[in-house]
């Protein structure tokens, strides 16, 4: 038996360890864990699913998989006449309702060559704004609860009563007005609305400074939120971004101002908030400011409200000229667009319809890689979709 | 904390061993739910409806008093469900544990110089030890239930509570070095018959000179107890209840119970160690009056903590639990490290 060599027993030694690490390795790798978040899961209010592979706490990747709650509005569309139509398009986003109906109608206008008197289109942007109002405010509680602060979202559903109670006096419903017609609006506004409703506005910008010190200054909040879910602007723009989620990574761009829609933004003083983080504490920034920034508009707006009739000459029996047309208005949610191609019929031929919850949420694939379980709550807390707005 | 408390104590040394021992024990399962109760109705429903701006519950009984019996009758009619692949005997167990876990706190904490259901010479050490039982229960929840939801929430509490034993052991520390015992009845009298620099007008509460202790037992309580900040074990918004999410009935009952039972045994014990429990500064604290006064007293006082801790937890949003972990070893621990040193050298000095 030949003696074996030092160098060679080194070399036995090192195989030896290689194979035990090898045997170590194999034993301790884990499979990831494959976490269904949703279709029922409090997070997702509403039906969306998320599949997450998890490596621990961490995700490895995630996937939204939508149309949980899909109801078919394009296709009903087809067979509704146009003033049918936004009854339809008001539970798109249902939070902010009366939003949904003005960029159908725009589209609709556009394509009839009507255009509404500038004291419709006024009260069209104060009715715009109440929404964006009574949206927004649901998610600056929204947020907050997700983090595990119970209270705001209380305090969110108490004062977006305020709002709601002025759209309800002014277009009969609360979350469904149907109040918008091709041409103008169904009515004008009750008596001493313009009253109540710069009230609400007021309470509303008092909720608004209670929510940037009780949420935003609050450090377990920021310590949550911040640096969580970045989106970098050119990232954000790829995934076609809008609204508050690509303003809060420092896109200066906003539909009210820079759109091409026949609202009364123009003849108001007011500001498009950005902010350069990218993250979701900014996200939640930009969306309290903006709230903030909408009751000054709505004061404003009131306060130069034009007289005048309410309604321009449209016939009885709307019948659209063929045509294809497409108007796109900043919504709460972001950029909600309407393609509506029109045959000349009754009702339209197709209606695309662009909403802007549905663009959001696809940078979620992108944005949750690597993050905390508890983080995918913050970042689609704070990427604010509506289900509805996702599925239509 | 009841009558019977007191009945106990004034009578554990005339009867026979076995009868004392029935009435403790009949004491003790009486005072768990009754505490678990008042403090859900007190805070849970009325504290934390009027900082929300809503009344909470105003039909059942006068004043809404009779809520929390209707919800618990409720619960007991709820069908039991087990699901098919859960560890059967494992998941009927585990609520059992952290029950029993929050009953045995209770065996240590005095009411009075005589209404203590057990005079340890360990007391605290005992009250401690016992109360960190209720992780096991937790982690056979989390295991028996066979769902990915309850897995992590029993594993993210089972780290969330050991970290947090820690700050809670040695924020006690600071309290056993200045009263110089573990006994809780002593550590009562310890601060009833002490003097701030020679006035004993007040006697000597340690929070008065623990405070930082008060600070950090709070902090760790509201983790032991899963509260927010720190519920990410129960996290609704994440993994949905957490260990809890398979459970109905009146097993879930059972840790709604614990979870109660455990904050007013936990605020008890910081009324005991911080706030001179049964005791009042003047008078003497042999005296028979002290075993019927003494649970008010105390009540007082474990009201008073509870609504600080629930306070909390109304209040805050939840950490991360990277940053939970974080806050328990980098900050908890150093600072009540420093307050032993510091408690040792005046000690030692004075």
């Amino acid at each position: 038996m030949t003696a074996v060599s030092a160098d060679q027993r080194q070399q036995l030694a090192y195989v030896a360890t290689q194979a035990a690490d090898a045997r170590l390795n194999v034993e301790i790798e884990t499979e990831g864990m494959t976490l269904n978040i949703g279709p029922q899961h409090p997070a997702t209010h509403g039906t969306l699913r998320l599949v997450a592979r998890l490596d621990g706490e961490q995700v490895v990747e995630a996937e939204p998989i939508m149309g949980y709650m899909h109801r078919g509005y394009e296709k009903l569309a087809e067979v509704r006449t146009y003033p049918q139509v936004t009854t339809l398009i008001n539970r798109i986003d249902w939070l902010g309702s009366f939003a949904n109906e003005v960029p159908f109608i725009l589209a609709a206008e556009k394509l009839m060559e009507v255009e509404a008197p500038p004291r419709a289109q006024w009260i069209r942007t104060v009715l715009f704004e109440l929404s964006r109002i009574a949206n927004i405010t649901l998610f600056l509680g929204d947020m907050a609860v997700q983090l595990g602060a119970l209270t705001p979202v209380f305090m969110a559903f108490r004062d977006r009563e305020f709002v709601l109670n002025q759209i309800e006096a002014a277009t009969g419903g609360r979350f469904h007005p149907n109040f918008d017609r091709i041409g103008g609006l169904k009515d004008d506004l009750p008596q001493g609305w313009i009253d109540d409703t710069k009230q609400a506005m007021e309470k509303m910008r008092d909720f608004c400074d209670e929510f940037e010190e009780l949420v935003l200054g609050n450090e377990i909040f920021q310590a949550r939120s911040r640096g969580i879910g970045i989106v970098p602007a050119e990232v954000g723009l790829a995934y076609g971004l809008s609204g508050a989620n690509i303003r809060a990574s420092g896109v200066d761009w906003d539909l009210r101002r820079d759109g091409h829609e026949a609202l009364a933004y123009d003849q108001v003083d007011w500001k498009v908030w950005t902010h350069p983080d990218g993250d979701s504490f900014a996200r939640y920034w930009v969306r309290l400011q903006e709230t903030r920034e909408a009751t000054h508009i709505v004061d404003q707006l009131l306060d130069g409200l034009p007289s005048g009739p309410i309604m321009a000459k449209v016939p009885r029996i709307i019948k659209v000229p063929a045509g294809e047309a497409y108007a796109a208005t900043e919504n709460p949610l972001g950029e909600m667009g309407y393609y509506v191609v029109s045959k000349g019929d009754l009702v339209p031929f197709r209606v695309k319809i662009r909403s802007a919850s549905f663009s959001n949420m696809s940078i979620t694939p992108w944005l949750l890689k690597g993050v905390y379980v508890p983080d995918i709550i913050t970042i689609l807390a704070s990427l604010y979709f509506i289900l509805g707005d996702i599925d239509r | 904390m009841t009558a019977a408390t007191v009945m106990s104590g004034l009578l554990a040394v005339e009867v026979p061993y076995w009868a004392s021992a029935i009435i403790k024990v009949g004491v003790v399962a009486l005072v768990v739910p009754t505490a678990a109760l008042v403090l859900g109705y007190v805070f849970l429903l009325k504290m934390m409806s009027f900082m929300q701006s809503r009344l909470g519950p105003m039909e059942a009984g006068p004043y809404g008093t009779l809520q929390l019996l209707a919800d618990g009758l409720k619960f007991i009619q709820k069908e039991d469900i087990i699901p098919a692949k859960a560890d059967r005997t494992v998941f009927a167990l585990a609520p059992l544990v952290v029950l029993v876990s929050t009953f045995l706190i209770y065996v240590v904490i005095p009411t009075g110089p005589d209404a203590v259901v057990a005079q340890l010479d360990v007391g605290i050490f005992y009250a401690l030890a016992v109360s960190s039982l209720s992780v096991v229960g937790i982690l056979m929840a989390g295991w028996a239930s066979a769902n990915k939801y309850a897995l992590m929430g029993g594993l993210r509490a089972a780290g969330q509570l050991i970290a947090y034993e820690l700050p809670l052991v040695l924020a006690v520390m600071g309290v056993v070095i200045q009263a110089g015992t573990l006994d809780l009845q002593k550590i009562v009298t310890a601060q009833a018959e002490g003097e701030i620099f020679g006035w004993g007008g007040i006697g000597n509460p340690f929070i008065l000179t623990q405070f930082v202790g008060f600070f950090i037992f709070l902090v760790a309580v509201q983790a032991e107890t899963t509260q927010p900040p720190f519920d990410m074990p129960v996290a609704e918004s994440e993994i949905v209840g957490g260990y809890q999410v398979e459970y109905t009935g009146f097993r879930f009952l059972f840790f709604f119970m614990g979870e109660f039972g455990t904050a007013f045994a936990f605020a008890a014990l910081a009324a005991v160690l911080f706030l001179g429990g049964w005791a009042l500064p003047w008078g003497d604290l042999t005296h028979w009056g002290f075993n019927i006064a003494g649970p008010v007293i105390m009540l007082v006082k474990v009201l008073a903590v509870a609504a600080l801790i629930f306070w909390f937890r109304f209040t805050y949003p939840r950490l991360r639990e990277d940053q939970l972990q974080r806050l328990a070893w980098k900050f908890l621990i150093p600072l009540s490290l420093v307050n032993i040193v510091i408690t040792g050298i005046f000690k030692v000095v004075l």
